[in-house]
């Protein structure tokens, strides 16, 4: 019986990897490429942050929230997210290419 | 924490409620799953296209009736001269090099039970989960007198296109001394600042142009997005040229008749040269032919996934979605679409999706150099998505105009952005 349990699960878990290729962004991530362009063609005045060292995007967002930065939108932004949140979507985009 | 637990069990209503549909086949060899997408505008083209990168091995097809997109967002700047109509349109080029099947067909029916879509040209489209992105359609007939023939005469621009330019011809061929009114409607509707972004770059047209001109806002409310700071810059660009009457005022337009150009208020009838009527919405036709949509017109979702709470299997994101506190903007849209398609890629294979955060951030010009913003960040909360307590928000009251001139800079980068992403 457990035997089968773990079968199955072994069976969803191959599904899972066969359709979802690529890293899920973390929640929050998907939302930054309304501005921050993700594909390589679009250029913009405002910059990508696939490939970024964490650390930037994760002090970025703390001085965005503390307003020690100053912005337009991005303190507004920056307040809706938990410093953990900034650093999982920090990690993520510093795996993207 | 709360929010995550109610989310939790409403997910085990959804389950539930899936266990009565046919069995879900399973994808972990053979058959692709399918999924297909109706609407190729902001949400559906975006969710097509992440749906394709988060799961390869999905067969997407995007369902939409025209070869070319025509973008609503700065089609205001069309309407005030400052822009022309083909730099709004796109065509789905690119979705298809991406590996989408395009259907160039209306959908006109969904069998729910069956998993199917039906087409204009006959086809039937099989689904394992259908997404809808219909937008919005008109309620023609709400507003006594505003029909498709009415229209012709008063434009409504509210879908960007032919109706797009012939209110900017309207505006050019009238007289300078003419009398411009904007009828606005009662919430929900697409675009909520889009009325006013749109009376104050007709305000500029006619202060550079016509300026003996005079602008009125007949409003079905008394309150609107951004008020308070499209009201204090009207105050400075364009003092006795637009006058805004709310609702309590005799705002509300109960009827019009488009032969005279008039529109009628419990208050009076204002006999305009150019009227710009924006009537009232509901989600776009399929939505109720999919038995998604509500007695409001609209469609309730789960904020997880943006499953449809009244029919398993049939997401629906963008306009046409009840989505709380989220507002029906492009960038929503964008953002839901790649939400959704997250969850969909996740619940083909049996896996729990994940709890989403959403942003969006929504321009307008009230000049050429003249900018503001809202902005927010969501998550799901009580069946609903609500805004993060403290975040978000509108550009500040007392900002600079060198604020004002960089904010009107972003949104076109936002434009640019937006549909080099979803199109490009």
């Amino acid at each position: 019986m457990s035997r089968l349990v773990a079968t199955a699960i072994v069976a969803v878990a191959a599904a899972a990897a066969a359709v979802v290729a690529s890293a899920e962004p973390p929640a929050g991530a998907a939302g930054c490429s309304g501005c921050h362009p993700a594909s390589p063609r679009v250029t913009s005045t405002v910059p990508r942050l696939a490939g970024i060292d964490r650390a930037v995007i994760v002090r970025a967002m703390q001085d965005f929230r503390s307003g020690q930065r100053a912005a337009t939108v991005m303190d507004r932004i920056a307040k809706g997210f938990t410093d953990d949140e900034s650093q999982a979507i920090a990690a993520w985009f510093a795996t993207q290419k | 924490m709360k929010a995550t637990r109610r989310d939790f069990l409403r997910l085990g209503v959804a389950a539930t409620a899936s266990a009565v549909l046919p069995p879900v086949r399973t994808f972990a060899q053979g058959a692709a799953p399918r999924v297909v997408v109706v609407g190729g505008g902001f949400a559906g083209a975006s969710c097509a296209r992440a749906l394709r990168q988060a799961a390869p091995r999905v067969a997407v097809t995007l369902v939409e009736a025209n070869a070319t997109f025509t973008a609503c967002p700065f089609s205001n700047a069309v309407i005030g001269g400052l822009r022309e109509l083909h730099t709004q349109e796109f065509t789905y080029g690119r979705l298809a090099a991406d590996g989408i099947t395009m259907a160039r067909a209306l959908a006109v029916g969904v069998d729910a039970p069956a998993r199917s879509v039906t087409l204009s040209d006959g086809a039937r489209l099989p689904y394992d989960r259908l997404v809808l992105a219909p937008g919005i359609d008109i309620r023609w007939g709400a507003l006594p007198g505003y029909d498709e023939a009415a229209a012709a005469q008063m434009p409504h621009a509210w879908r960007a296109g032919d109706q797009t330019v012939l209110l900017r011809r309207q505006l050019e061929a009238m007289d300078d001394g003419g009398l411009v009114v904007i009828s606005a409607p009662a919430n929900p509707f697409r675009c909520p600042p889009g009325p006013y972004e749109r009376a104050s770059l007709i305000a500029h047209y006619l202060k550079t142009r016509k300026p003996r001109s005079k602008l009125i806002i007949l409003d079905a409310k008394d309150a609107f997005s951004k008020q308070r700071l499209f009201q204090a810059a009207w105050a400075e660009l364009y003092p006795g040229l637009l006058e805004w009457v709310p609702l309590s005022k005799g705002g509300n337009v109960t009827s019009v008749d488009a032969g005279a150009r008039t529109l009628v208020t419990d208050f009076g009838r204002h006999q305009a040269n150019v009227a710009n009527v924006i009537p009232p919405q509901k989600a776009g036709r399929i939505a109720e032919a999919a038995g998604v949509a509500d007695r409001t017109g609209w469609c309730p979702i789960d904020p997880v996934t943006f499953e449809s709470t009244r029919q398993a299997g049939i997401h629906v994101i963008g306009d046409a979605a009840i989505t709380g506190a989220m507002p029906k903007s492009a960038f929503a849209a964008n953002s839901q679409a790649k939400t959704c398609a997250a969850a969909v890629a996740r619940l083909l294979t049996g896996a729990v999706p994940s709890t989403p955060k959403l942003i969006n951030t929504c321009y307008s010009l009230v000049a050429p150099d003249y900018g503001i913003s809202v902005a927010g960040v969501y998550q799901p909360s009580g069946g609903q998505l609500a805004d993060v307590p403290g975040s978000g928000g509108v550009s500040p009251a007392d900002a600079p105009r060198a604020t004002r001139a960089a904010e009107a800079v972003l949104a076109e980068a936002w434009f640019r952005t937006i549909t080099g992403e979803v199109f490009g």
